[in-house]
């Protein structure tokens, strides 16, 4: 792959042309591995902006009067939880089993929605109060670094419903391995993301 | 009921009224007179030549990256009409604006037309002609017959389009940003900017952002993985290791736009407070989170610039090029430093004397491996064989014009020296002076160079040089006096100026402006005049310049597939080599090629994608909402699509390489 | 520094008009400017350029030379088409830049030290450091839309539009601006800072020779952009008492009524003149509370480094007009003690 290695022919007259079947190797993970490097960079812009603009409460609430840590530990353990599961939908992919990939894959698209129920209640309920992104830079930078999150677990959820479907419709044919390979990429990304952001947002944020 | 209706359809169109039209204006309803009448020709033309079809099949659902690199760079040649235009209203209104004259120019309109152009020129001409370039060359030059992702390299040209068309439309509705082209916020936020401008600006910037992206991931995954067989790393071509290191520099800077615009979006759209004033924002991380992805663009757009003259030196020299494995080296050290400079865009906002310092000195290290690169060219041209063809000419422009701009920026770099010249025009002169004298020259030596193998035909050189001149004098006599202005203590982005003895200067930059004009349309000439003549012009050998690199060991244009059997390689400099030691081109033993099918999804979901920014600029919600679940449902339908490639019979391949075996007889007798 | 100076100085009036196409014969007030920190500068300027056109000119040079020498008619060159490498010639291509960048790196660190803003001047000029005792001439500076306040804190007095200045005195501006990013910016003074809202930006610089000069935003702030300029008079002896003294003339006051409505967004302002200013209008305007009831900046960075005010701080939003729609900002907060949030808003 990094080294293609030249063809050569018996004799010393030097081969100037494949005159077999040339197929590229397949780019898919590669790329998708690429996407998520630069994503990664978008979730370094919003926690480099939460760095700079968290503790700017504009006179108003911290994150320790806000975060309701039961809670933010119930949704790591469904997320957590839910990359366990998928890796298991992985196990029983390399296995050829479609049952298994199918319902290791709905429980895991359960936990995440569960995790984006917890999340979007806990959004309402800071809202409810007063205490939405406009009030001040802290809060505006940590709606927008957990929500981005939340958004991205959202679209993974959508993603692995169409993927569902597809395997349904397709079997474990070539290409919906390697889309349950990127996907697996993506969920696995979201959590350490995830960890980041617990890590640094609340529990840092309920240590002041 | 007439007014349930009125009601109803005014919440459909948000902000947008008649109101958006700007018929008041002279200017904008002559351009748009014109554009109309333009467009409308372009439209029957079309129709007469029954083109329809075609276009829709070999070019709009076009994957083949060989049409998309076209596309790219018709865009980009567009566009640059577009940005030149303004660059030659703002030269006219500063050449006359002195003391109480006016000019023809009111603030409102002239800082849009700044803030325009640049944004234009940086967007969408400079970043489409170097990812067209890209696009079309480096498959070729590694042997390999696509890029990586030949779906998303048609959608990643149709995200740009999108942003094309979000910018022209502020043209004729609503009106442009007013904050020059990074738009610092709080001028740019909600409460200084409450108007469409800015969110023009946001939309089209995003939309032609994630294209611009996806590009850059396509082709690190080509370059790494479909090189041909024998081709190391160290044996590709330079012009594609510093397309590899551009594309590194895309994936791994423009999140940071995306991020930070879309901050400033939030902060007009939901209230919320990262740049505003009064509940805790912070404007200056706005300054240094846009410059961190601004340094590494500059990089983006002149790093290929490099690689192209690396091409055109050595092909036109007839010599290897002096230093390969330094001129890599080089290309992958300014990668890395260039995200170790980017404070030097902001020295004077206060960030103490050892924070400037190390910024001014990192940005001087950025100067050895450039420099090195200069040298190297120098020594390829040195006991070589030159060859004054138009590219070489682009070139030897180039080396006497950056090495200036380049010393300009160095000096820039050096704190106490930026406190007086900060936003002054000799920095808009520095990088005018690096941008044309290194993209733009190398723009014009890469089209001049490619154009055959693309078209079949050489641009016609008589015009290639009158274009040439044009623009090296007209640059010179255009932004010579931008420097002395500068260093008379003026500052950028003025509409009207009291002190009367800086009038010459404005009045000679125009005449130079008006030298530029005259070369952009010797180049349109040369084009019209290399199509009148392209019977004569026909390069029939696919190899008009006697060229080093793979590309050139193809058919001008080259078949679809770009070859029927892949090359193995052996050295760099793979043509060169294989001339040099008596290949011989196959003319049997054809195989099926497998290729992917042509596509309407990239289209459609970039379409749907900026009718979505169109609609969140106006504040069209219900549309925007609709335009966005439209784009995610035929995202997934896309998905759904399994049958995305076909095989080329044998047949077909036997024909065509037959075809151009007659051809290379023909030309040999 | 004094002994290269004098090496090249009479070569930089040579070369320096020569490189820069028709220069000479006229004011380039960067090169020639009239304060010792401008001027410092501009000899940075040009010992800079000549250190790099000891590569640039030989570049430039060789090119032409090489396009010349090496053209395929010229078929008497030497032509070896396969040489492409030379470690020797690498290491001059590598190391003569270096070499340069080195000492061009130490000019900036030792230059950028010396030539801080926010560093207090050491002399007058090339002749004469500043004495000990020396107080300097404190303006507080704001970059309203589209105009500048000046308030002179030691003598009471504020001008729109027009700065002044005793010869031969250090002065120490200190800047922020109301709504926008602006630069502030005196070509023949010093250098040029940034102005910005809630922030406070320091200059310190001298005038040496007496004088009209121009001053203007070097940073685009929005449609009065073009005209937002100002005049600095360089005063020798007794002029500067005599300006003090004329500014006192008038009635007008700049308290915060009158600077709230001098803040409100208009263009090419004549120059204005308050006899007297209100001492802790600078102080509110840089600390965002000119307007009663809103809390001061300093206020709310001592609550949040104490951990914010909890939810109670949720409710202390309030909006004032602005232009045409409304700015929100947190109000001081009231006690029962405090009913009207004087401790947190207007000092």
């Amino acid at each position: 792959m990094l080294n293609p290695r030249p063809i050569t022919a018996a004799g010393s007259a030097p081969v100037f042309y494949d005159t077999g079947d040339h197929h590229p190797p397949s780019s898919t993970l590669l790329g998708f591995w690429l996407y998520l490097m630069s994503d990664c960079l978008l979730f370094a812009v919003l926690f480099a902006a939460y760095a700079v603009l968290g503790h700017r409460y504009a006179a108003g609430p911290s994150g320790a009067d806000l975060f309701a840590l039961p809670m933010v530990a119930t949704n790591t353990a469904l997320l957590l939880l839910s990359s366990i599961t998928y890796g298991l939908a992985m196990v029983a992919m390399r296995n050829w089993s479609m049952g298994g990939v199918l319902g290791w894959l709905a429980i895991t698209g359960l936990l995440g929605a569960g995790f984006i129920g917890l999340e979007l209640k806990e959004f309402a309920h800071l809202i409810h109060d007063g205490a939405g992104p406009q009030r001040s830079a802290f809060l505006s930078s940590f709606f927008t670094l957990v929500g981005t999150h939340g958004l991205h677990v959202s679209f993974g959820i959508v993603w692995l419903v169409t993927l569902m479907v597809q395997v349904v419709k397709r079997g474990l044919v070539v290409e919906n391995r390697r889309r349950l390979m990127c996907l697996s990429m993506f969920w696995h990304f979201l959590d350490v993301v995830w960890i980041g952001v617990f890590t640094f947002v609340y529990l840092m944020g309920v240590l002041k | 009921m007439t007014s349930d209706l009125n009601a109803t359809f005014g919440q459909l169109l948000g902000r947008l009224s008649w109101d958006a039209i700007p018929y008041h204006e002279p200017i904008l309803v002559a351009t748009f007179a014109g554009a109309a009448v333009v467009g409308l020709a372009v439209l029957l033309l079309i129709t007469r030549l029954h083109a329809w079809g075609s276009l829709w099949r070999d070019w709009i659902t076009s994957i083949d990256h060989k049409k998309i690199g076209i596309m790219y760079m018709v865009l980009g040649v567009v566009m640059l009409l577009r940005g030149f235009a303004d660059a030659a209203m703002m030269r006219a209104q500063q050449a006359v604006a002195f003391g109480d004259a006016a000019g023809f120019l009111p603030p409102h309109h002239y800082d849009q037309i700044f803030t325009a152009h640049g944004v234009i020129m940086i967007f969408f001409v400079a970043m489409p002609l170097v990812t067209g370039l890209m696009n079309y060359i480096v498959p070729l030059q590694i042997g390999a017959r696509d890029v990586a992702f030949p779906f998303l390299n048609n959608f990643s040209f149709w995200m740009t389009a999108g942003g094309v068309v979000l910018v022209m439309l502020s043209l004729f509705i609503g009106e442009f940003a007013r904050t020059g082209w990074l738009a610092y916020p709080p001028l740019s936020g909600l409460l200084q900017s409450p108007d469409v401008g800015v969110d023009y600006y946001l939309w089209a910037l995003q939309i032609a952002g994630i294209g611009t992206t996806l590009s850059g991931i396509n082709l690190i995954a080509t370059i790494i993985k479909m090189r041909a067989p024998g081709m190391t790393m160290m044996k590709m071509p330079v012009f594609t290791w510093t397309a590899l290191c551009t594309n590194v520099l895309i994936v791994a800077t423009f999140p940071i736009l995306a991020g930070t615009l879309a901050l400033l979006t939030m902060d007009r759209y939901l209230g919320t407070n990262f740049f505003t004033n009064d509940l805790g924002g912070n404007p200056m991380l706005y300054v240094s989170l846009i410059w961190m992805w601004g340094h590494p663009e500059v990089y983006i757009l002149v790093l290929p610039v490099f690689g192209i003259f690396s091409e055109v030196v050595s092909t036109f020299s007839s010599k290897r090029l002096f230093g390969y494995t330094s001129m890599v080296y080089a290309t992958v050290v300014i990668t890395i430093l260039s995200y170790l400079v980017w404070l030097h865009h902001f020295f004077t906002m206060g960030s103490g004397a050892s924070v400037n310092s190390f910024f001014g000195i990192t940005t001087m290290i950025i100067s050895i491996p450039t420099g090195a690169k200069m040298f190297n060219w120098l020594f390829t041209m040195y006991r070589g064989r030159i060859r004054f063809e138009v590219p070489m000419l682009w070139t030897v422009g180039f080396m006497v014009t950056f090495v200036i701009g380049g010393m300009t920026g160095v000096l820039l770099a050096v704190p106490p020296a930026d406190f007086v010249l900060h936003n002054s025009l000799f920095l808009v002169a520095h990088f005018h002076n690096v941008i044309i004298g290194g993209v733009v020259f190398g723009i014009f030596a890469a089209i001049n160079y490619w154009f055959p193998k693309a078209f079949g035909y050489r641009l016609d050189a008589f015009w290639g040089k009158v274009s040439f001149w044009f623009w090296f004098v007209g640059f010179w006599v255009a932004f010579s006096p931008v420097y002395v202005l500068g260093l008379m203590g003026v500052t950028r982005r003025l509409s009207h100026f009291d002190d009367p003895s800086l009038q010459i200067w404005f009045q000679i930059a125009a005449v130079g402006g008006l030298l530029i004009a005259c070369g952009i349309a010797a180049f349109l000439v040369q084009l019209a005049v290399s199509w009148r003549h392209r019977a004569a012009l026909r390069d029939v050998t696919g190899d008009p310049w006697n060229g080093r690199t793979l590309e050139w060991s193809t058919a001008s244009p080259p078949p679809e597939y770009n070859f029927a059997f892949t090359p193995n390689v052996h050295d760099g400099d793979a043509w060169h080599d294989m001339k040099r030691r008596g290949h011989q081109r196959p003319t049997a033993g054809f195989k099926p090629i497998h290729l992917p099918k042509n596509t309407a999804a990239g289209v459609v979901i970039a379409g749907l994608t900026t009718l979505c920014g169109f609609a969140l600029i106006w504040h069209m919600w219900l549309v925007a909402g609709v335009a966005f679940a439209a784009t995610l449902v035929a995202a997934i339908v896309h998905t759904f699509d399994y049958g995305r490639d076909f095989h080329l019979p044998a047949e077909t391949v036997a024909r065509t390489e037959q075809a151009r075996t007659l051809q290379l007889a023909a030309a040999a007798s | 520094m004094t002994r290269t100076t004098s090496i090249v100085r009479p070569l930089s009036r040579l070369l320096l008009p020569t490189a820069l196409l028709g220069l000479a014969g006229c004011e380039s007030i960067v090169l020639k400017p009239a304060g010792d920190v401008a001027l410092q500068q501009s000899q940075l300027l040009v010992h800079s350029t000549l250190l790099l056109l000891l590569i640039i000119v030989p570049v430039i040079v060789l090119t032409l030379l090489f396009a010349w020498r090496y053209r395929a008619s010229h078929t008497a060159a030497t032509y070896r088409p396969d040489w492409g490498h030379s470690t020797r010639l690498e290491l001059v291509i590598w190391g003569v830049p270096l070499l340069i960048i080195l000492a061009l790196g130490a000019m900036t660190w030792i230059s950028t030290h010396k030539l801080d803003p926010y560093r207090p001047l050491d002399r007058i000029d090339a002749q004469r450091p500043v004495a000990v005792d020396t107080k300097p001439l404190v303006v507080q500076v704001v970059a309203l839309d589209w105009k500048w306040l000046f308030v002179y804190p030691e003598q009471g007095i504020a001008t729109v539009n027009e700065l002044a200045a005793p010869v031969d005195r250090p002065i120490e501006f200190r800047i922020t601006s109301s709504t926008v990013m602006n630069a502030f910016y005196v070509p023949a003074l010093a250098g040029m800072v940034y102005a910005m809202p809630a922030m406070e930006t320091k200059l310190h610089a001298v005038i040496n020779r007496a004088g009209t000069y121009e001053g203007f935003s070097s940073n685009y702030s929005g449609a009065g952009f073009s005209g937002m300029r100002f005049t600095f008079l360089g005063l020798a002896g007794d002029d500067f008492a005599r300006w003090v003294a004329r500014n006192r003339e008038g009635a007008a006051m700049l308290d915060r009524e009158a600077y709230r409505r001098l803040e409100q967004p208009s263009k090419q302002e004549p120059v204005r003149r308050y006899a007297s200013v209100d001492p802790a209008l600078y102080d509110a305007i840089v600390d965002r509370c000119v307007v009663p009831g809103q809390m001061c900046q300093h206020q709310m960075m001592a609550i949040d480094a104490a951990g914010g005010s909890g939810k109670a701080g949720l409710s202390a939003v309030a909006s004032v007009p602005w232009g045409d729609g409304q700015r929100r900002i947190v109000a001081g907060l009231c006690t029962p003690t405090d009913p009207l949030g004087l401790r947190t808003a207007a000092r």
